[in-house]
């Protein structure tokens, strides 16, 4: 059984200007001891997705589908139910850790009431003591606030509020964004050496492919509210099926190939809105390669490969090719 | 569209043995945030100040722009050190304009595409049609039809797009030089390559000389011809981009490329800790205490260990070749 299992998930927000599609029917599972990435530029959906797993969406977001964590449903459980879910089998690491502590308190104290909250336990200190070593940090900061603190080590005091009361399941919404070069490598090695050693599953959200090569077994690529393209993370990198994919794999520089020296790769065009959609493809008015039928068909994920999928019409015609040349 | 030059030899910038400090006394401050730095900016070109945060880039580039005053040494455009009084600075400031990190904190969310464009216009009281000039900027920095865009908000646009106006906004003014701190790193991944493009062909069409402050070395790949890497107020290493990324001689070079997910090939070197604080600068190579050459003996056996922690290494020149502030590199003699 997985970890995190998604079923048909769909989120709409429901607004003044009408509802806004923002996941159309995704599905994605995570196992035990395995790092997932979901890739996409702001606004695919994709951190609504991370916050539908734990239910900490809005109240205008209507959702349908399912989210199952070992096994349980989470859009249907209860709320005491929920409670007990929440940090002690998933727990989330948001973006912008400068701002998502709390200014006045220290920073031990904040982990402790993550514990004190979630665990029968009665005193925290040893217990803070002992994440903020599993997360490099010297015991001592326990008494720091955060403004005492670096980007990076403000990074680490969240994730260790995040494996405060031992989850299953991490999810990671853009962890290392907001950070140099050398710390995002220090943060991400350090989650990459926590999902090792204890055998949690995560699910790791960014717009930076090249990072989700690195650090993912498997990777999702969304587009417009749903997955375009997902297979094993170093294929999807290095060859890419979706043209979509295909771009956001080609926006980061390989330093040493002259092919991207003087010559930066971007994609023309922005995002559909969601609530107007275009027919067919969504991402055809800025996909190169898109032919009529791309106007007609709605295309969803097929098999492109062992393991892997993507919902381009090109991507039958290309597998078929190679099993075809390898014949 | 250039602006005449008075001056037509010699770099457009040029930073001369530039120290540039924050709190306590002016000739002794406890921050030594730039600390003896030499770099020259010549026109047409684009240099990349590659760092960490806190090394001083950012610092380095608002003194080069005439924000900050250095205690010691001097900014020079075309030869002339910088006069900072009045209206000297503000001509000077004109053809040195500024693209920030995030366009959605530059801009502000009252008033429109065209009333920020035209805002520096009206600020240096540039003569001529302004409803051409703002349609003349917007459009060289990619938003076309131009007249499109002026009533639009902010909030209308998407991150490229707002990226764009705030580049629409300097090139109103016609610069020399434009300094962009870290243009892309608030950008989704599909948008940078698109900024990035722009910037290069600004450069190839209008001549602009380019000063990219950044902590992305994928993006000096992408553009820049030259690379300046800064680490705790000085520059380390400098020299073409080609040559320094294919062949780092200073290790903090090396370690910065070695952990970019992009370079798999490389046995990542994760450096420990974080930038040191510039309230107190190591004695001896102030890349000492971090450095994984030292630390991993390759130093010791090259017989300079003890040099590294205790003789300070001298400046690195403005030269145009590959040179870096390390005893491993030869750099000190």
């Amino acid at each position: 059984m997985a970890l995190l299992d998604i079923r048909d998930l769909e989120v709409t927000y429901r607004g003044s200007e009408g509802d806004l599609p923002a996941v159309r029917g995704v599905n994605l599972s995570v196992e035990a001891g395995q790092v997932v990435g979901l890739a996409g530029e702001s606004g695919c959906g994709k951190s609504t997705i991370a916050g539908a797993v734990l239910r900490l969406l809005p109240a205008s977001a209507k959702v349908s589908g399912e989210v199952r964590l070992a096994g349980e449903d989470v859009l249907t459980m209860s709320w005491g139910r929920l409670r007990a879910v929440r940090w002690s089998q998933a727990s989330v690491v948001f973006q912008g850790a400068m701002h998502a502590l709390n200014p006045v308190q220290k920073v031990g104290d904040q982990i402790a009431e993550a514990v004190l909250q979630h665990t029968n336990s009665r005193s925290a200190g040893p217990r803070v003591r002992e994440l903020l070593e599993q997360v490099g940090l010297p015991a001592w900061r326990a008494t720091s606030y955060p403004h005492e603190l670096s980007g990076g080590q403000r990074q680490r005091v969240m994730i260790a509020m995040a494996l405060a009361c031992g989850p299953k399941l991490i999810i990671a919404d853009e962890p290392t964004t907001a950070l140099d070069v050398m710390v995002q490598a220090q943060v991400m090695s350090l989650l990459g050496t926590l999902v090792r050693e204890s055998g949690m599953g995560m699910l790791l959200i960014s717009h930076d492919l090249s990072v989700l090569a690195d650090a993912c077994d498997r990777v999702a690529v969304m587009y417009a509210g749903r997955v375009v393209e997902e297979g094993p993370a170093a294929s999807v990198f290095a060859e890419p099926r979706h043209p979509y994919a295909r771009a956001l794999a080609a926006a980061f520089p390989v330093i040493g190939d002259p092919a991207s020296r003087r010559a930066p790769k971007g994609l023309p065009g922005d995002p559909p809105d969601p609530r107007d959609l275009p027919s067919g493809c969504p991402f055809r008015p800025r996909c190169v390669e898109a032919i009529g039928m791309c106007a007609e068909i709605d295309i969803r994920l097929r098999q492109a490969g062992p393991g892997r999928a993507a919902a381009c019409v090109h991507v039958a015609e290309t597998v078929a090719e190679t099993e075809a040349a390898a014949l | 569209m250039i602006i005449s030059q008075r001056h037509p030899d010699g770099p457009v910038l040029e930073a001369r043995d530039l120290y540039v400090g924050f709190g306590g006394r002016r000739a002794n401050p406890d921050v030594r945030a730039v600390d003896g730095v030499e770099l020259a900016v010549e026109k047409g070109q684009i240099v990349a100040l590659a760092g960490e945060s806190g090394c001083g880039k950012t610092t380095l580039a608002r003194t080069l722009m005439g924000l900050e005053r250095p205690y010691r040494g001097q900014v020079h455009h075309h030869g002339v050190p910088l006069d900072y009084h009045g209206s000297a600075l503000k001509a000077y400031r004109r053809k040195v304009q500024l693209v920030l990190q995030d366009p959605t904190g530059a801009l502000n969310p009252r008033r429109t595409v065209y009333e920020a464009v035209a805002e520096g216009l009206r600020i240096h009281r540039v003569p001529g049609d302004e409803k051409v000039q703002v349609a003349e900027a917007l459009s060289l920095a990619g938003l076309r039809p131009p007249e499109r865009f002026f009533a639009r908000y902010p909030h209308e646009l998407s991150g490229g797009q707002r990226q764009r106006v705030v580049i629409a906004g300097a090139l109103a003014l016609k610069p020399e030089v434009i300094v962009a701190d870290e243009p892309v790193s608030s950008l989704d991944a599909s948008v940078r390559g698109e900024i990035l493009a722009l910037l290069l062909s600004l450069r190839d069409e209008l001549g602009l000389t380019v000063l990219v402050v950044t902590h992305d070395l994928g993006l000096a790949w992408n553009i820049s011809d030259r690379l300046a890497v800064m680490y705790l107020g000085r520059i380390v290493e400098s020299g073409p981009t080609e040559q320094v990324l294919a062949a780092p001689r200073h290790p903090y070079t090396a370690a910065l490329l070695s952990v970019l997910p992009e370079t798999q090939h490389l046995k990542p070197v994760i450096l420990k800790g974080e930038t040191p604080d510039p309230r107190r600068i190591p004695v001896g190579c102030r890349f000492n205490p971090r450095c994984p050459a030292l630390a991993d003996g390759t130093a010791g056996a090259a017989g300079v260990a003890t040099r590294c922690v205790s003789e300070a290494l001298p400046i690195l020149p403005a030269t145009t070749t590959h040179e870096a502030a390390c005893l491993l590199a030869g750099w000190g003699g």
